[in-house]
């Protein structure tokens, strides 16, 4: 009795969360799973178990690469630039820049502000009108004497371009990531590399970067994952055109406008498929870091 | 020891609690209204997407006479903005799955209500046809097109033209074009000569807008009969005619000039004088003609013309919005007094001159009809039918669905054979 005690009250306290969870998390998770794996592809069809048949038949559905491949592009450049760009922004204030705490502010600001909200200015931003036509970026760059650009409209690098609102938005955040890591790698460390004869470059290269791995590898992680469930930015920007698809507007076409519901859940499935190669890794390594602490 | 408990216990609970209130809180702004509903049986919710200058003054003036002439019930306006109702059929398609119906919803006429129909969700209305004769005041082809299988299942409250070609006359001038052109052919010489004057021959806006300019395209190649013909069963879309049309609008296309956002833009070029010719239906001349903040101020005949796209004439490329009974609507008798006003000629003259639009019913009082309106109506009651793609009429949500991609895909390939063996694969996946 008296043991029941000590823990039955804390389970009672976190049995609504893990109730909310498994119902509204994994339970809709097994049931899209279930739901892309039948013929159910419209609303008043049975749905009979036709195995792994939509996954593989996905793959022939040339909307289906075009997607994957814009997702790709727009992974690669938002993960790498926001990386570079926070890592740069760190940089510069952990060299003690005067009014850190304003510039700190002005970077982490555009975080306080939601991906549609972004995506209506930049949409505007990055109109591709040309000469007279031009406004946004593409008139400043006329009047600057910079090439002008289609920007999102770009057929083979729109997603390209796709990536800097987000870029935009999310370096202010991997910015206060580097920072707090930066400020965590302790003195002492860089004065005796530099007692050593260490170059100021080489206590970077040799002493802080190593040190930050962990903090990179979180931000790797955070950025991955929204980038690969993007759908709040694109629908902003271009609404649900072609020229800048990806799997989440895909999946949103594919239930709403397609009516088809195993298409749509078929998607869903590939997209946390995709965000789970990302976030697995990394949840092993923490209980694995754990265990070792 | 006991006070932890009660303090755990308390804990439990408002956890609970917070769960469920973030279940109600989390529902969108349209279905607050369905406490009201089953509260008092004398409430009519209506679903709609007019929420716009103009549309939203209609759909007032259509709501006053419903509540003069059924003073017991109450209208309630449930309506969702977002053009051509994106955002309101998402909503819609949760709150019918829910088994929670608004008594009357909008939707395109035609196959776009198809998906409703097969899925037992809407009430077949053929009866109310008999009981007002609406069958004698529809033009015949309307009811024709609009039926499933000899039943009827929603009630037309305005007609629009998809196939009008906007152009700027002083643009024409410039490049000497004589007029509006009548051919295909005819089309695109104009555009080339606009175009040795730098000037953009053809604005287009998002994709969608190039879905609406192949159904045009289409229209003008094929003739009326030809592209009826294509939403038939057994609808051949490999045929070399449709190879022709498509290898028409690939021509048309080369002269099209950056695309804009969205339809608006792209018929401001036209206004402004930037771009010659712009297709699309003729929800834009409210947005040429009406004094700024909803339209732009222009002057018809003189800062905008309009035609018949080119091979069109003779044919009404229509769309209509109109009303749905569907099943399990909390109150049916509302729901049927309001379908009565919408299809009241009383009804249809009150809303259709705010909304830009021209009355489904051929008895319309002509006068409150002017400028572009008129001469729609005239063409309305004289011309060949044929219903728009990209609105709803000849082909269900998910066929749309899949000529806006085969359009999209189009667009970053150009390559005709394989948008055309698209459009083909397509018609075998839906046609019924």
């Amino acid at each position: 009795m008296r043991r029941a005690r000590t823990w039955l009250p804390g389970l009672l306290l976190v049995a609504p969360s893990i109730v909310a969870i498994g119902v509204f998390v994994y339970g809709m998770l097994g049931w899209n799973v279930q739901l892309a794996m039948t013929d159910k592809h419209s609303e008043v069809a049975e749905g009979n178990f036709v195995g792994l048949k939509n996954f593989i038949d996905i793959w022939d559905l040339e909307r289906w690469h075009l997607s994957v491949n814009h997702a790709i592009l727009f992974t690669v450049v938002f993960v790498l630039g926001a990386l570079v760009l926070g890592w740069f922004l760190a940089f510069l204030m952990e060299k003690g820049i005067r009014g850190e705490g304003t510039f700190r502010a002005i970077y982490l600001f555009p975080m306080a502000i939601s991906f549609v909200a972004t995506g209506i200015v930049w949409r505007w931003l990055m109109n591709s009108g040309t000469g007279e036509r031009a406004v946004g970026l593409n008139r400043l760059f006329e009047t600057i004497g910079l090439p002008q650009w289609a920007w999102f409209r770009d057929p083979d690098w729109g997603m390209a371009a796709m990536a800097i609102p987000a870029i935009w938005q999310m370096s202010g955040y991997v910015m206060a990531l580097f920072l707090a890591g930066f400020r965590g790698v302790p003195e002492e460390l860089r004065e005796a590399a530099r007692v050593d004869g260490c170059t100021e470059w080489g206590v970077y290269r040799h002493i802080v970067l190593p040190l930050l791995r962990p903090v990179t590898l979180s931000a790797l992680i955070i950025l991955g994952h929204i980038s690969l469930k993007v759908f709040d930015l694109i629908v902003a920007v271009s609404g649900k055109q072609i020229i800048t698809d990806v799997p989440a507007v895909f999946m949103w076409v594919a239930v709403f406008d397609s009516q088809d519901p195993a298409k749509g859940a078929t998607i869903a499935t590939y997209i946390v498929l995709s965000v789970a190669i990302f976030v697995i890794p990394y949840l092993i390594w923490t209980v694995r870091k754990d265990r070792r602490s | 020891m006991r006070r932890r408990w009660l303090a755990a216990v308390a804990i439990t609970m408002a956890g609970l609690l917070g769960v469920t209130a973030c279940g109600g809180g989390n529902t969108p702004a349209g279905q607050a209204t369905d406490g009201a509903t089953k509260a008092a049986s004398s409430d009519v919710e209506v679903f709609s997407w007019w929420t716009g200058p103009g549309e939203a003054d209609g759909l007032a003036a259509m709501r006053k006479i419903f509540e003069t002439q059924n003073p017991n019930l109450k209208f309630l306006d449930a309506a969702v903005a977002g053009g051509s109702g994106d955002k309101a059929k998402a909503l819609l398609q949760t709150k019918l799955q829910g088994g929670e119906p608004p008594d009357s919803f909008q939707g395109h006429a035609g196959a776009e209500l198809q998906g409703y129909i097969k899925a037992g969700q809407l009430e077949d209305l053929t009866s109310l046809y008999d009981e007002l004769k609406l069958k004698d005041v529809f033009p015949a082809q309307l009811v024709e097109q609009i039926s499933v299988d000899g039943k009827i299942y929603s009630v037309p409250v305005n007609i629009h033209r998809s196939n009008v070609l906007w152009f700027n006359p002083a643009v024409l001038k410039e490049a000497g074009v004589a007029g509006a052109p009548k051919t295909i052919e005819e089309f695109i010489a104009a555009l080339g000569k606009v175009k040795a004057k730098g000037k953009i021959p053809l604005s287009i806006g998002s994709e969608w807008t190039v879905t609406h300019l192949l159904e045009n395209v289409m229209l003008g190649s094929l003739g009326t009969d030809g592209y009826n013909a294509l939403f038939k069963p057994g609808a051949n879309w490999a045929a070399p005619e449709v190879t022709k049309a498509l290898e028409s609008f690939k021509t048309i296309m080369s002269f099209a000039g950056d695309p804009q956002d969205d339809w608006q833009p792209a018929a401001k070029q036209v206004a402004d004088g930037q771009a010659a010719f712009n297709i699309m239906g003729d929800w834009a001349y409210g947005y040429f003609h009406n004094p700024p903040d909803g339209g732009l101020g222009k002057t018809s005949k003189t800062d905008f013309d309009w035609a018949p796209a080119p091979g069109t004439e003779g044919t009404y490329l229509w769309l209509s919005d109109s009303f749905t009974l569907p099943k399990g609507a909390k109150n049916r008798e509302g729901a049927l007094a309001w379908l009565k006003v919408a299809a009241s000629k009383e009804g249809q003259d009150a809303f259709n001159p705010k909304k830009g639009s021209i009355p489904a019913r051929k008895d319309a009082d002509a006068a409150l009809y002017t400028d572009y309106l008129g001469d729609a109506l005239k063409d309305w009651s004289g011309n060949k039918l044929a219903g728009s793609v990209q609105h709803g009429v000849a082909v269900s949500q998910p066929w749309l669905t899949a000529i806006n991609e085969q359009v999209g895909l189009y667009l970053g390939k150009q390559d005709v054979a394989a948008l055309q063996k698209g459009l083909a694969d397509a018609a075998t996946a839906n046609a019924q």
